[in-house]
């Protein structure tokens, strides 16, 4: 039985966005990355690099499968549960792919007043992607049916006073009122 | 001072005094370590060099400095508690997590001036004998996690970080540690657990007071960022002047963040207790928008009790010769000491401000949707209370709720309130507590579905179209 749990908890259904990254690979560059994190902690908490190398493994690859989460623990000497209960608590960590372009619209109190729930819903129109069966409440992915969008509900993104705010990969856009939603991905649909 | 010239359209209130936000919106200015040494760059460093560690310590204790990320609690204070007898190494962690809502004011440190950061860092570790610091930084902070990176190679370039600092023989190494989007990871014991590689599941105190039993069960000093840079200042001038700035008990300056419904929203750095709720929203926020009036205000990011805009506080013994004193909301100084006798906090600094458009119901909901999604799982009163919360304002703000409700939402927060292993437990309850304390009658009266549909604004609509699809 637990077998089977274990599965269903690191598994990675596909997504139209699984095409734009390449599948986990251990790497030279993810090697050193391993290296130079881990020597930032004491030889007896190797555990500690956890976070930053699978940072490094989703930035490259999108999310996190199965296969990366025994690469992280073979690399720390650690059992693949220990990495699998870090991958499934943070919202930080995906376990499907995002689409090309991911966009985390923040929908905390002074956003909401900004009208972030209509940038959402604008952004979503333009995209052609459907949240409505979503349960509203894990803040779930949704991603374009061509893979090159996906959408999500972040909290507070530190920003309150340039309402509304979201990330579009690592890049941070402020004052963005649903108005100038098609502006904010015509940057990225030329990109 | 005066030749500082700031951005166009980011230039400072005359009321503010520029201290930690200096060089944030500067003209001319960059995070590099080249234009951060022109402008007197570690300096201060070099000052403390020179310095006993427990003088260091010392004057922050003169200073009367109080942590900024929350609590404010005096930090000379708090580096005291590591063990006098103490072997193990010792940590200092900033706490660069930002995530209370309604809070934005270390993001600017962090992009704009993060040499001020590191020199604060590095002083701290000198006082508290630390060899070894983490910044452990949202993870939804990537161009500034960089820029830390940077500049923390710039400054071992440098030699302030690194071996043997500045030819002595103190060697401090700075790390820069990104989180995954909970915010839980703020929460001091969490951050560890998190930094451990673990779930960020809080510890519980006693036993597990960081300066005792933190990271690695190891003294461990944790601060946040904007504090961190406060400690470069008190060693620059000195406790007792530092001490000079605000008024006593809430010293130095700090940074309030205001935003939602004012006409000019943004950072103010001021001298703490010197201005007024009335000054900070009328005359350095432009007052209420447009044909609106001031409702309530959250003033020390979302955790905090709300207040409302038409509320008179009586302040016990605090008049003349230990009687009673009077005090409108309007006249609240923006200090720890005043805001907490007004029943609510000073908090983070994050200032929320609504105006007569918005529904209470509607604005609990958002709060109760945050915790319900943030809390960590631990305790059950925390998990199952912060979801029941939410779906009672869900129903409210879905026209299905009955004033029954009301009710049961007080009791859920009263059986979280002081029964968790951390203060998220109170976070989550007090906006539930003090919003029906303050607006029973509005949500009891939202319970009638025609209230409930009778949005006021379309920001409450597009929530309420995408509640109802759930
Ligand atoms: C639920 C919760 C969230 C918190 N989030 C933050 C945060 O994002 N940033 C921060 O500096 N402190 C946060 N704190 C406060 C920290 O636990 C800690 O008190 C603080 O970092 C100490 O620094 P200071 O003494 O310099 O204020 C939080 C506390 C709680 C209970
Ligand atoms: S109070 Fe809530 S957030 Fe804090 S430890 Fe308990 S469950 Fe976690
Ligand atoms: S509420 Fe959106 S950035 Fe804070």
């Amino acid at each position: 039985m637990s077998e089977a749990v274990l599965k269903e908890l690191v598994a990675s259904p596909e997504t139209p966005g699984t095409k734009h990254f390449p599948p986990f690979k251990p790497t030279d560059e993810l090697e050193a990355e391993a290296t130079r994190r881990l020597a930032q902690f004491p030889d007896d908490h190797k555990r500690s690099a956890v976070l930053p190398i699978l940072h490094h493994i989703q930035h490259h690859h999108g999310f996190i499968s199965a296969e990366a989460i025994q690469w992280t623990a073979d690399r720390l000497g650690i059992e693949p549960i220990k990495v699998a209960e870090v991958v499934t608590f943070y919202p930080g960590f995906r376990q499907s792919a995002p689409g090309k372009f991911h966009i985390r619209v923040c929908r905390t109190l002074s956003c909401a007043m900004g009208g972030s729930y209509e940038l959402m819903d604008r952004l979503c129109e333009i995209t052609g992607i459907d949240r409505s069966s979503l349960d509203p409440h894990h803040h779930p992915i949704a991603v374009s049916p061509c893979g090159t969008w996906s959408v999500e509900f972040a909290e507070c993104l530190a920003s309150c006073g340039t309402a509304p705010v979201c990330l579009v990969n690592d890049d941070f856009h402020e004052g963005v009122d649903a108005d100038k939603s098609r502006q904010l991905l015509d940057q990225y649909a030329k990109a | 001072m005066s030749e500082i010239q700031y951005l166009e359209g980011k230039q400072p209130d005359p009321r503010e005094h520029r201290m930690i936000f200096r060089n944030v919106d500067r003209v001319g200015w960059n995070p590099s370590i080249d234009r951060y040494l022109e402008d007197g760059g570690y300096e201060q460093l070099r000052k403390a060099m020179d310095m006993d560690p427990q003088v260091i310590t010392d004057e922050v204790k003169k200073s009367g400095l109080r942590g900024r990320g929350g609590a404010g609690f005096p930090t000379g204070v708090k580096w005291g508690f590591i063990p006098p007898k103490n072997t193990k190494p010792v940590y200092l962690i900033c706490n660069a997590d930002e995530s209370e809502p309604g809070t934005f004011k270390d993001r600017y440190i962090l992009h704009q001036d993060p040499h001020q950061l590191i020199e604060g860092m590095v002083i701290t570790c000198l006082a508290v004998g630390a060899h070894v610091a983490y910044i452990y930084i949202r993870e939804e902070f990537p161009e500034a996690a960089k820029t830390l990176e940077t500049a923390i190679a710039e400054a071992k370039g440098k030699n302030f970080v690194g071996k043997g600092v500045l030819g002595s023989d103190f060697d401090v190494e700075i790390h820069v540690h990104r989180g995954a989007a909970a915010y839980i990871c703020g929460e001091e014991t969490g951050l560890i657990e998190s930094l451990e590689g673990k779930r960020p599941y809080p510890r519980i105190k006693p036993p597990y007071f960081p300066a005792a039993l933190g990271l690695y069960m190891c003294p461990t000093i944790v601060n946040n960022v904007e504090s961190l840079c406060h400690v470069k200042h008190i060693i620059g001038m000195g406790g007792d002047e530092y001490a000079k700035l605000g008024t006593p008990r809430n010293t130095g300056t700090r940074i309030l963040c205001v935003s939602g419904d004012v006409k000019k929203p943004g950072y103010f750095e001021v001298e703490v207790g010197k201005v007024t709720m009335r000054e900070l929203l009328y005359d350095m926020c432009g007052g209420p928008k447009d044909g609106r009036e001031f409702k309530a205000v959250i003033p020390g990011g979302s955790s905090a009790k709300i207040l409302r805009c038409d509320e008179t506080f009586t302040l016990k013994g605090q008049g003349p010769d230990g009687t009673d004193k009077e005090l409108s909301f309007w006249d609240i100084p923006m200090d720890f000491d005043s805001l907490a006798a007004c029943g609510s906090m000073a908090g983070s600094g994050g200032v929320i401000v609504m105006d007569d458009s918005r529904k209470m119901s509607w604005v609990l909901n958002n709060i109760n949707q945050f915790y319900a999604h943030e809390s960590c799982g631990q305790c059950t009163p925390c998990r199952e209370g912060s979801t029941w919360m939410r779906k009672i304002t869900d129903r409210i703000v879905a026209g299905k709720a009955s004033p029954r409700d009301i009710d049961i939402l007080e009791s859920v927060a009263h059986q979280i309130d002081g029964k968790t292993i951390c203060a998220f437990g109170e976070a989550c309850s007090w906006p539930v507590e003090a919003i029906i304390a303050k607006y029973r009658d509005e949500l009891v009266a939202d319970t009638k579905p025609e209230n409930a549909e009778a949005a006021l604004n379309p920001e409450a609509e597009a929530q309420r179209r995408y509640l109802q699809k759930a």
